[in-house]
């Protein structure tokens, strides 16, 4: 499929989700409370089938906080890239997608211990890497007193 | 009676041990919590960050060209095809069409990282199943590769030969020579590798049928490289979105149904010599030309976002830069395949025994410094 009719194909799938042609991807935007019904929706649609997560990556525009997912279909091998973005940046959370890919079960506690976003109903939400003496290190407004990296 | 009681106990009794940080069979400072009942696997936790660097922040504050360099540090034995992952990220965002040589000469770099990865997969796995002659047959013939890195890019494991744009310098005037001699070489040992390990015996009885990952199992978890493919999910990137010379070249993906240990093996002793027929198709074709195209000496990226997959021995990397115009990236994300290969490790390990976990993990052929970052 060539990325114009992905894109109205994904368009007409879900309206609610805010669709654009981007430049390398298929992108949407897609607000925090409808994520997993979206989700649900790119991967059970015959002419869609997003049924590979490639990636999930926390982000910190500064003032929102954002997740950003990377999708794959493995009968098409086309892609799409969803991303939501959360305002509260004192409580923030987020519908997983565990429940539709169970391989986003480490990514998603990848950015709950950088990034301090909460996944509802997560089967096991943890920190990964770091313990809980540490802030949460990806945020912009991170502030290392030991270590040595700044700008 | 207070005996009887006592052993009638412990026999329903679960009990938990830990493997690792420091164990030889994890590769590394992976901790598995077990939870067992007599020899039989109940439940696998997998900790890990006992490597954890920050890797993805120290970018924040480092230009591209530095960048480079840490991911060498990320999976050490896919340090080529790393490198290669941001390089190719970098030049899409740029708009920079690299000259063919080049191209030619990292699709052929890949391919030789991509077999000495797969010979210390092979020695350290016939070492974790108790064939130590493994090891020093795997490393015989892995050094050979390594002197052909260090002529022509310095380094022998951590090489940052990659640059964007091209590479630091051109190849080695013996390069050719060099991986010709190594080619025909390595196809007269190969055969030592089945008569030692693919059919022996013993070896195949504790691998075959043990970590099942069926096919729908492989593509929910996102598995990718050698073990998804064992699974029968085609999963490869160079396969499905070529980059550099992979679209010049005819391999075959290899792929099998089964998706056990000893299927996991064998998908990578076949993409070894997948490997060599790529090297053989392009060795003799390296065009002339620039090592590298123009590049100012500042790099910045134009605001947005870029992503690019690449193959390394182990899956698929994935690098996410998102770009604000400045010379540093505002944020960068490696998908890296050993963290998701890990993932299912409790699904794969359920239900067998303990001995056989060696076994499983082993067959994921898991760097910790790539899953932690």
């Amino acid at each position: 499929m060539e990325k114009s009719q992905l894109y109205a194909a994904i368009a007409a799938a879900v309206p609610e989700a805010a669709t654009a042609e981007g430049k390398q991807f298929v992108e949407l935007t897609v607000a925090p409370e409808k994520l997993k019904s979206v989700m649900g929706r790119l991967r059970d649609e015959s002419n869609l089938s997003f049924d590979i997560l490639v990636c999930l990556t926390g982000m910190d525009y500064g003032t929102d906080l954002g997740v950003v997912y990377h999708l794959r279909s493995y009968a098409f091998n086309h892609m799409a890239v969803v991303k939501t973005r959360i305002s509260d940046r004192e409580n923030p959370a987020v519908d997983s997608v565990c429940s539709i890919w169970p391989g986003a079960e480490y990514h998603e506690r990848e950015v709950y211990d950088l990034l301090g976003i909460r996944f509802n109903d997560h089967p096991d939400l943890r920190r990964i890497f770091l313990d809980s003496t540490w802030g949460y290190p990806l945020r912009k407004d991170y502030k290392d007193d030991v270590n040595i990296v700044s700008k | 009676m207070e005996v009887k009681e006592k052993m009638g106990r412990l026999e329903n009794e679960e009990y938990i041990i830990n493997m690792g940080p420091q164990h030889p069979s994890t590769h590394g400072v992976l901790r598995l919590v077990v939870a067992l009942k007599g020899e039989i696997v109940q439940r696998v936790e997998p900790h890990i960050g006992y490597i954890h660097r920050g890797i993805e922040k120290m970018c924040e504050n480092l230009t591209y060209q530095q960048i480079i360099h840490l991911t060498d540090r990320m999976d050490y034995l896919s340090a080529h095809i790393n490198n290669e992952a941001v390089c190719l990220t970098v030049e899409k965002a740029l708009e920079i069409e690299v000259p063919e040589r080049v191209k030619y000469i990292r699709t052929i770099m890949s391919e030789l990282t991509r077999i000495q990865s797969h010979q210390l997969f092979w020695a350290t796995f016939g070492m974790d199943l108790g064939g130590l002659t493994c090891f020093f047959y795997g490393l015989r013939d892995r050094e050979k590769i390594l002197d052909i890195f260090e002529e022509s890019c310095g380094g022998r494991m951590i090489v940052s030969y990659n640059t964007p744009g091209g590479l630091m310098n051109d190849i080695h005037p013996n390069f050719q020579n060099r991986v010709k001699e190594f080619l025909k070489y390595f196809r007269g040992v190969i055969h030592e590798y089945d008569d030692l390990l693919t059919g022996n015996v013993i070896f195949q009885e504790r691998s075959k049928g043990m970590g099942v990952m069926t096919k729908e199992e492989a593509i929910a978890w996102g598995l990718t490289g050698p073990t998804g493919r064992a699974s029968g999910f085609s999963c490869d990137i160079r396969k499905h979105n070529p980059y550099s010379a992979y679209d010049k070249v005819t391999f075959r993906e290899i792929l099998y149904t089964e998706g056990d240990v000893f299927h996991r093996y064998l998908a990578r002793m076949e993409e070894m010599r997948e490997s060599m027929n790529i090297i053989d198709q392009l060795i003799d074709n390296i065009p002339e030309g620039p090592f590298t195209a123009k590049m100012k000496p500042v790099i910045k990226l134009p605001e947005g976002e870029y992503f690019q997959s690449v193959e390394t021995a182990r899956g698929e990397l994935g690098v996410y830069i998102v770009s604000d115009g400045n010379k540093n990236p505002y944020r960068v994300k490696f998908r890296s395949p050993n963290f998701v290969n890990l993932a299912p490790l409790n699904l794969m390990a359920r239900g067998s025994k303990i001995a056989d976990l060696v076994a499983i993990g082993g067959s994921l052929d898991l760097i910790i410094p790539d899953i932690d970052r």
